[in-house]
């Protein structure tokens, strides 16, 4: 069972049929999923999700695509470890971190895209489509091969070979675009319009977005159904940031949070802020393509697009699609957008990997730097809890932390060992 | 015939310039207007463009050529 109504424009609010659409047809504003709350709210409970599997698929009840016969390569329930010892580095006693880089295909798209196919064999769509620099390539290509279906994968083709081999290796068609990054999305465009595929972020888009809610209700559900004070997220387009935030009024009004009386969600469901709902959302962009920020900081009604200059690939979109709902947030929410100097972003990446084990790519280099400010700067006390997501696997972009390779050659004998090791010690 | 969605995103000195009048006169361009915002630090216009394929190329260029910036409604596809 789906418990949705259908599409909703969220500029001019005029209402569509729960079908592969994306745009409104009267404004050309974006279109969102519009639930049946009334209905959601009879039908789920804290046991309900508990019982549920291990996967973002216990929260079907708020997913778009029926949770009966899902997609699902097991994406989803990453852990959320207490950082002592980053914390310690930082100053912060009540750090977590959300390490989504233990999704199947090693980011956070596993979540938007297990919603997408899903929705799009409901749709009776046979191909699955993209164009990505990296994680989205791999995740829809593994999700399309898990449910049966053809994928093609569009990457420009200067895209590292490793990223080319993690997506190649489900077997997808992939078409090497030769041009620039304008010209790969004016192509991409052109294809989205003209073929029948389910392009998961183009005609998917509304349903393939609600898959980030989840981050949201893990990071409750695994606080014992209680909120962070703060929260930094990675922003590229910015729907991931926004749909946190959709995540956590969700739960309140529902009545699913601790101690939060739940509440109607009103007319504009997507707009839905229930008062109790205090977590800060701190949005972190890399210095080269911080489009966001840049209209957060300079207080403009509206995100002007840049051409992204930046080693955070996974977070290099120049116009984001959701960029001004994003600024809503920051704002409903009393949070801060930074973005992070490049030369930044590899020291975040080892700060996290030598106090905490966990390696990340650049977005999460880019988050650790952004945490690091916000604590140095009192934006975040001591003791407030707070969340750090981590989005994405280090083994994706080794290139960019090269620099920290520090091998001691040696000969094959102990004296060569021993000679070499005292001198380390000395 | 073609339609195409774009937004225009006019830098401070192109604000009071006839891009569109212009557009759609030298390029023999149907311009449809359906969202709009213009302020004195920066205006943008989400409009649709029908005519042909070729005049919406040639146009589309013309108007980057002013400095005026041009994106799919649609935001960046290329994702990370």
């Amino acid at each position: 069972m789906v418990f949705i109504n259908g599409l909703k424009c969220r500029e001019c609010g005029r209402d569509y049929p729960a079908e592969a659409l994306n745009v409104c047809e009267f404004c050309f504003g974006p279109l969102e999923v519009a639930y049946d709350y009334s209905t959601i709210r009879e039908a789920i409970s804290r046991d309900q999700i508990s019982n549920g599997p291990l996967s973002i698929w216990r929260y079907k009840h708020l997913l778009p695509a029926s949770g009966e016969n899902p997609v699902d390569i097991t994406t989803g329930m990453t852990p959320l470890m207490k950082a002592g010892n980053l914390g310690k580095e930082l100053g912060l006693n009540n750090l977590y971190i959300k390490n989504d880089s233990v999704n199947p295909t090693f980011s956070f798209k596993d979540r938007v895209v297990s919603v997408a196919c899903t929705k799009a064999i409901e749709f009776g769509y046979e191909v699955l489509s993209c164009a990505s620099t990296g994680n989205l390539a791999a995740s829809v290509a593994a999700h399309a091969a898990r449910a049966g279906i053809k994928s093609v994968v569009f990457i420009p083709a200067d895209l590292e070979k490793g990223k080319v081999i993690n997506a190649s290796i489900y077997g997808p068609t992939i078409m090497a675009i030769d041009g620039n990054y304008d010209d790969v999305n004016r192509l991409c465009s052109e294809i989205a319009d003209n073929y029948p595929w389910a392009f998961v972020n183009v005609n998917m888009r509304p349903y393939y977005a609600e898959g980030s809610k989840t981050l949201g209700y893990e990071v409750a559900e695994q606080l014992d159904w209680q909120l962070p004070d703060h929260v930094v997220v990675p922003a590229a387009s910015g729907a991931m940031f926004t749909k946190i935030w959709k995540g956590f009024n969700e739960l309140a009004c529902l009545g699913l949070l601790d101690g939060i009386e739940g509440m109607s969600f009103g007319d504009d469901q997507n707009s839905a802020h229930h008062p109790s709902v205090t977590t800060k959302m701190h949005m972190a962009q890399a210095f080269g393509c911080s489009p966001i920020v840049s209209a957060w900081v300079n207080n403009q009604q509206r995100v002007i697009p840049v051409k992204p200059s930046t080693i955070a690939k996974s977070l290099a979109i120049g116009n984001p699609a959701d960029g001004i709902y994003a600024l809503k947030v920051i704002k409903e929410s009393n949070g801060s957008a930074t973005a992070t100097p490049e030369s930044s972003i590899a020291e975040g990446i080892a700060l996290l990997a030598r106090t905490e084990g966990i390696f990340t790519e650049t977005a999460g280099g880019v988050s650790i730097a952004v945490l690091k400010a916000l604590a140095e700067s009192g934006a975040i006390k001591p003791d407030e809890r707070t969340v750090v997501y981590i989005t994405g696997n280090g083994l994706k972009t080794q290139e960019v932390v090269e620099s920290y390779v520090n091998t001691v050659p040696i000969t094959a004998t102990m004296d060569s060992f021993e000679s070499a090791y005292s001198q380390l010690q000395s | 015939m073609f339609s195409k969605r774009y937004i225009f995103t006019f830098p401070p000195h192109m604000i009071t310039q006839s891009v569109i009048y212009k557009l759609g006169k030298d390029f023999d361009l149907e311009t449809n207007i359906r969202r709009a915002d213009i302020r004195e630090d920066m205006g943008w216009v989400i409009l649709e463009l029908i005519g042909t394929e070729e005049e919406i190329i040639k146009g589309i260029d013309w108007v980057t050529s002013t400095g005026v910036r041009v994106d799919s409604i649609n935001g960046d596809l290329v994702q990370g």
